[in-house]
């Protein structure tokens, strides 16, 4: 158990610069999410964590001490690949037990046998035990991956989407087998990831990266709820939220310098263009209604700008109908695309409310 | 292919017929040789020049008998004066109205070249290996211009620095020894092997050793335990290639190598002896000479047959 803390870490690459000026620091038992698309520095923050890359600039340090010189053997981390990379030549087995065979950690052989068997059994492995890591279906594969970083019980554990190869319903799975590990071991966890889902659901904190830059990190709610930028508000929420001009919508209690508008699905009242709706609300054709079973993606056009919102998979709306949407209480972003905070909200909380068949 | 229909079908089969009929084809032109020199070995000196060619002879141990001896041409009365004949050797030899007079150096030229040729290739394989682990994965200053520096050893005809080589192992003491021929052997094989072998070691993924040195272990360790491991077919290829070439070599050896460190190439056209031509027994030296090389292939097969890291790395 150790607080990571990294102080004005940067690291380039030739010209690029992978990591900018980073402050992050991840506290004891916490399990934060590094967020962001692929190039924003995610994988590189873990690198520099584990000593497999130096900084150009800044510190790091685990448990307090600083680990400028310090080889990753000395760091006291376990690293979770996002390629599985077993070694090929080994059976499971001799995979968990690799990093307790290592000059560093070495074990009693009775020792190295009952902790991978304990870990085997807590990734449901146990079975697989004999066979090669070659002759693994992906999830058991990612599984033994993961495994492997538990059999130590290091300071800190690194990441790097270590689901990213799965398919959804394995990624849903072994996403709540990590919540579950989490919870019952306690340790600290620095975790990578393009998954907002993973992000929403796994982390105590989640930081925002975009290229090499760390734009927010709080909770997932605080996040989601308020962004600090444009950039942030992209990153999260399904179906991404919808960024138009001031003025496309009326935006009651918008404040002034508004320049863009965010508006989550919450952020979008949906009704019969009958002025039943407030004096707000504004005309939008339905283009296209998407069927995903438990709920319909309804993507609307107004005023030569695409929508896309959740709706109820029940409405009976169909592609060509007119509806009408009020926004309430949306996102607010300045020029610069800073978020702006909003007068405070009027009106009620958002709903998607069921509509009734549109007349046209 | 459940989907083709008849016509592709069959013309898949005509195409796999024809493909089959080349290979075989093309394993008799280079296989009938070997055969031959393989029987010849078998015949006696006279049916090995007899003419229309015997297919088939009666099998004799000649050629091989003559091969490891060395012997010399009596009067028959000397010959009926001796004690009987000890074993089938003896007896062989004084029915062609000679005595076994000692061993030949065959033996000894075959252990040089065991020694020469497995002495360089081990050699070459474990610089190349290191040299080509640190290419793949260091910041090495002038990378690219060392790598090419060391391909460009090979690129002109080596018996253009016959002379220097020679004027330089003599002044060094070098000459016709075995140390001077592994060194000679290594220096030419250890290009190809830095080569081969890199392209082998940068198709090994990082992440192997990076996981490794975080999990504590050191970076010899990790080449040890991981990459050596995953080398394993190519440095088998890279043994191949190697000892192949050292075993073969005639030019140098012919011109550095006399007595002490000759080896089989520059040796086997001696066998064929002063006065009469004696090919069994070339062709015995020269079926003993491809064993080696075939037993050390069959035996790295395995290795070169297997791809292991297959799978195992989503790319």
């Amino acid at each position: 158990m150790a607080e990571v803390a990294l102080n004005g870490v940067s690291r380039r690459y030739g010209p690029t610069v992978a990591v900018d000026d980073l402050n992050l620091t991840v506290g004891d038992g916490e399990l934060v999410v590094l967020l962001g698309p692929t190039g924003a520095g995610k994988t590189t923050t873990l690198r520099l964590v584990a000593g497999l890359e130096r900084p150009d600039a800044g510190t790091v340090s685990i448990g307090g001490h600083p680990m400028a010189g310090v080889p990753p053997a000395g760091r006291d981390v376990a690293f979770v690949f996002q390629q599985f990379s077993l070694y090929p030549h080994l059976s499971v087995f001799d995979n968990l037990a690799f990093p307790l065979r290592s000059p560093l950690h070495r074990q009693p052989e009775p020792a190295v046998r009952a902790r991978v068997e304990e870990i085997a059994a807590l990734l449901r492995i146990g079975h697989k035990l004999g066979n090669r890591a070659t002759r693994l279906s992906g999830g058991e594969m990612q599984r033994v991956a993961i495994g492997r970083a538990l059999v130590r019980r290091p300071a800190v554990y690194l990441m790097d989407e270590p689901l990213s190869a799965l398919d959804a319903k394995l990624r849903a799975g072994l996403r709540l087998e990590l919540k579950r590990i989490k919870d019952e071991l306690g340790t600290t966890i620095l975790y990578v990831t393009h998954d907002q889902i993973e992000a929403m659901t796994l982390a105590t904190r989640i930081g925002v990266l975009d290229r090499g830059r760390l734009l927010q990190i709080g909770t997932p709610r605080e996040v989601y709820e308020r962004p600090c930028s444009v950039h942030v508000a992209a990153r999260l929420g399904t179906p991404a939220i919808n960024l138009f001009p001031a003025g496309l919508l009326p935006a009651p209690g918008a404040p002034p310098g508004t320049r863009t508008i965010g508006a989550r699905t919450e952020h979008l009242r949906l009704g019969p263009p009958d002025g039943s709706l407030g004096p707000a609300a504004r005309p939008a054709l339905v283009r296209r209604v998407e069927h995903l079973g438990d709920q319909s993606y309804l993507h609307l056009e107004t005023g030569g700008h695409a929508l896309v919102v959740l709706a109820d998979p029940h409405a009976p709306l169909r592609a060509g109908d007119t509806i009408a949407v009020e926004l309430v209480a949306p996102l607010c972003f300045d020029a610069a695309g800073d978020r702006i905070e909003a007068a405070p909200p009027v009106g009620e909380p958002a709903t998607v409310i069921p509509l009734r068949r549109a007349q046209s | 292919m459940s989907g083709a229909t008849p016509i592709t079908s069959k013309a898949q089969a005509w195409g796999r017929r024809i493909a089959g009929a080349a290979v075989i084809a093309y394993a008799l032109v280079t296989l009938v040789p070997i055969l031959w020199i393989v029987q010849t070995g078998f015949k006696t000196p006279s049916d090995a020049i007899a003419y229309p060619p015997k297919i088939v002879a009666e099998p004799s141990l000649e050629g091989y008998v003559n091969l490891f001896t060395t012997r010399s041409r009596q009067a028959p009365e000397y010959i009926a004066a001796l004690p009987p004949a000890d074993g089938w050797v003896d007896r062989l030899v004084r029915s062609r109205n000679m005595v076994v007079a000692g061993p030949s150096k065959f033996g000894e030229r075959f252990v040089n070249s065991l020694v020469i040729g497995f002495g360089s290739t081990f050699l070459a394989v474990f610089l190349g290996t290191l040299a080509a682990y640190g290419f793949s994965r260091f910041k090495v200053p002038l990378k690219d211009d060392l790598l090419f520096f060391i391909l460009s050893t090979r690129m002109m005809p080596p018996i253009a620095v016959a002379i220097p080589i020679f004027l330089m192992y003599r002044a060094l003491g070098l000459t016709d020894t075995h140390l001077g021929m592994i060194l000679l052997y290594t220096a030419v094989n250890v290009s190809l092997a830095v080569w081969l072998l890199k392209g082998f070691i940068d198709e090994i993924p990082r992440e192997y050793e990076e996981a490794a040195l975080i999990d504590g272990y050191s970076r010899l360790a990790a080449f040890r335990k991981v990459v050596l491991p995953q080398a394993a077919t190519g440095i088998a290829a890279t043994a191949i290639f190697c000892l192949i070439f050292a075993w073969n070599e005639y030019a140098f050896a012919v011109l550095l190598t006399s007595g002490e460190a000759q080896t089989l190439p520059p040796f086997i056209p001696f066998i064929i002896g002063e006065g009469g031509q004696d090919w069994p027994a070339v062709a015995a030296g020269t079926t003993l000479f491809l064993v080696p090389i075939v037993v050390f292939t069959v035996i790295l097969r395995k290795h070169l047959l297997r791809g292991i890291t297959f799978g195992a790395v989503r790319r």
